[in-house]
């Protein structure tokens, strides 16, 4: 039987962790995501798996002792909120520059500066334009529900180390802190050391006598190699684009006005639409679930059939410019979002799309 | 054949007075000629043959002039990005915890940019190994002052000296890391005379023993020269460093495990 529980977005993220086989955890309390390193304190999971977790001194420290782990081809991760999370980006261009896999959680708050500890979606460019310095790339997912921040933990580690490149879950401060059912996974075996050497051969693990000494580095001054590098890296990205896009679409078939959203943004839109069909306005969601890569060609297709697109995000608009992009101007699109921890209503969004398009 | 100058005869086992650290690589070392990086280098890497634990080390790199060490030390390495060596050191220690962890760091390194994952590392009692070159100076970006730049001592930032009114005082976070409860062993050691690269050698040998104690951080600073950066040649440098740096740095032991 499938075991049920009755869980915090963040606790889900948690347990996800310790049963998907995750070696190191290292985060540091930031508001609304602390219950993650709470939960994984109060679990034990040195006993449970042999998973490693530690408060960190600050987010810098954090996701330099996530590099460290990567490095050994460890499966590592941290998760922090929106002023954490930039804290973190320098770290993070190194890991994306280091080509090492790992997970970074944003609980997204609202912005700029400390903000407030209120949900938003304001981090949307920080997360899917790469964040840090240099032109890298993360793999984005972005959860609607507990049961995804569940799930993604666990396909989140699977792509990071597909490709070597850092994956984020880009949630939100009401997914973070709603509690949902949550249908929980069996769990994985921790790989061995040894495991670990040979399955990532590239890890630092200790020089054999067998091989060259791996050296994990993002610098080369060589501006012939470092051109080539780069080249490579957006190789890779273009290959995610076309091998991971992942998107849900409701009610799309007979849609003439077309719902652009992710995270808690689409929970409500999903509510827009019904209220919409019954006031006879055809209308259908995207949800993009990869933020990165963006469903470029479902929406450039859709955009042949829908009459406008209503992109909306609790920010003041930030998706909306890679919708645009998508569509190619061959449809209107326009964004819709609050701010400050305001969660729009159906109703409201519903409002929006009859002044802007009827 | 007249070219060969080569005396056989003398190439023998018992002859052998001195040769290069199988676990320095051949790569050209681009320290500036006189400096004590090539030695550092050279002592960790023969503790580390000596040990024969090449295939349990994992060393961290820091930012700075020996951002490149990994190119020089045959063992596996990772690049931190500026004064995060030690969290480096952290995540790779935790996750392999039998593995013999270093981070070699300059004082800019450190002492400044990372003083928080130095003091937080060395508090926390990581069980890794702390090696520390401190010259006073900031070498790799062309002399500027550093967080233990004396008294006086000019650089590029501090062009007529460092005035402690204005630009504050020299860290002793040697002294500073020892006072922590996570530290085991702590010295503080020289490489510009042979006997100095003995006492330095015997040092590091312990710091990577301890390793196996599990006791805590072991930290070995190097006070070390810059002749280029402190505008001098090799010799003055070393000269001047058992001068003035000496006496602000003294060398010797500062914690040492009881007995």
């Amino acid at each position: 039987m499938k075991e049920l529980r009755l869980m915090k977005g963040n606790e889900a993220i948690a347990e996800a962790a310790i049963r998907a086989g995750a070696d190191g955890y290292f985060g540091y309390p930031i508001t609304p995501q602390s219950e993650v390193l709470e939960y994984l304190m109060a679990e034990k999971p040195e006993e449970r798996t042999g998973m490693v977790v530690l408060q960190a001194e600050s987010e810098i420290a954090a996701i330099n002792m996530v590099y460290g782990g990567a490095g050994c081809g460890k499966k590592v991760m941290t998760s922090s909120s929106s002023p954490g999370i930039s804290l973190k980006q320098e770290g993070i261009t190194y890991i994306a520059g280091a080509e090492l896999p790992c997970m970074i959680l944003n609980v997204v708050r609202g912005g700029p500066g400390l903000g407030t500890i209120q949900p938003a979606q304001s981090d949307y460019f920080q997360a899917v334009k790469g964040g840090g310095h240099g032109d890298y790339k993360l793999i984005v997912l972005a959860p609607a529900s507990v049961q995804e921040m569940y799930d993604f933990v666990e396909l989140s580690f699977e792509l990071a180390f597909k490709y070597r490149n850092p994956a984020m879950i880009l949630s939100d401060g009401a997914i973070g802190q709603m509690m949902e059912k949550v249908e929980i996974g069996e769990q994985k075996k921790r790989l061995t050391d040894q495991e670990v050497k040979e399955k990532y051969p590239w890890a630092t693990t200790g020089k054999d006598a067998n091989r060259e000494r791996n050296i994990i580095t993002s610098l080369e001054l060589d501006p012939v190699k470092q051109e080539q590098f780069n080249l490579k890296l957006q190789a890779k990205y273009k290959e995610m684009e076309e091998k991971e896009v992942r998107f849900e679409e409701i009610q799309t078939e007979d849609a003439e006005y077309l719902f652009v959203a992710y995270g808690t943004s689409s929970r409500i839109c999903e509510k827009s639409v019904q209220l919409a069909r019954k006031k006879g306005i055809k209308v259908g969601l995207l949800r993009p679930i990869t933020l990165f890569p963006f469903p470029k060609k479902r929406l450039l297709e859709l955009a042949g059939k829908v009459k406008g697109m209503l992109s909306v995000e609790m920010s003041t608009g930030q998706m909306v410019e890679d919708v645009k992009l998508a569509v190619e101007h061959k449809v209107p699109v326009i964004h819709y979002g609050r701010m400050g921890g305001i969660i729009p209503s159906p109703a409201e969004i519903v409002e929006v799309l009859e002044q802007k398009f009827l | 054949m007249a070219e060969n100058t080569v005396n056989n005869d003398i190439i023998k086992e018992e002859n052998l007075v001195y040769q290069k650290t199988k676990l320095m690589t051949d790569n050209v070392l681009h320290y500036c000629p006189g400096c004590g990086h090539g030695t550092a280098h050279r002592l960790v890497m023969e503790v580390v043959e000596e040990m024969d634990i090449q295939s349990e080390t994992i060393g961290v790199a820091p930012v700075g002039c020996s951002v490149f060490a990994y190119n020089y030390m045959d063992v596996d390495m990772q690049e931190a990005a500026h004064g995060r060596a030690p969290a480096l050191a952290t995540g790779i220690k935790r996750l392999f915890p039998d593995k013999f962890v270093f981070t070699y760091q300059g004082d800019g390194d450190l002492a400044a940019i990372g003083t928080a994952e130095t003091i937080h590392s060395c508090n926390r009692g990581e069980n890794i190994t702390i090696i520390f070159i401190n010259n006073g100076i900031y070498g790799m970006t062309g002399g500027q002052m550093a967080p233990t730049t004396i008294e006086g001592m000019k650089s590029s930032t501090s062009p007529y000296g460092r005035d402690i009114k204005l630009m504050g005082n020299p860290l002793k976070i040697t002294e500073l890391v020892a006072q922590l409860p996570g530290t085991y062993y702590v010295t503080r050691q020289a490489v510009h005379t042979p006997a100095a690269v003995r006492r330095a050698k015997k040092a590091i040998r312990k710091a990577f023993e301890n390793q196996k104690l599990k006791k805590g951080v072991s930290f070995i600073e190097i006070v070390s020269n810059c002749n280029s950066g402190w505008k001098m040649t090799p010799n003055d440098s070393n000269q001047w460093m058992v001068d003035n740096m000496f006496p602000f740095y003294p060398l010797g032991d500062i914690k040492v495990p009881e007995k």
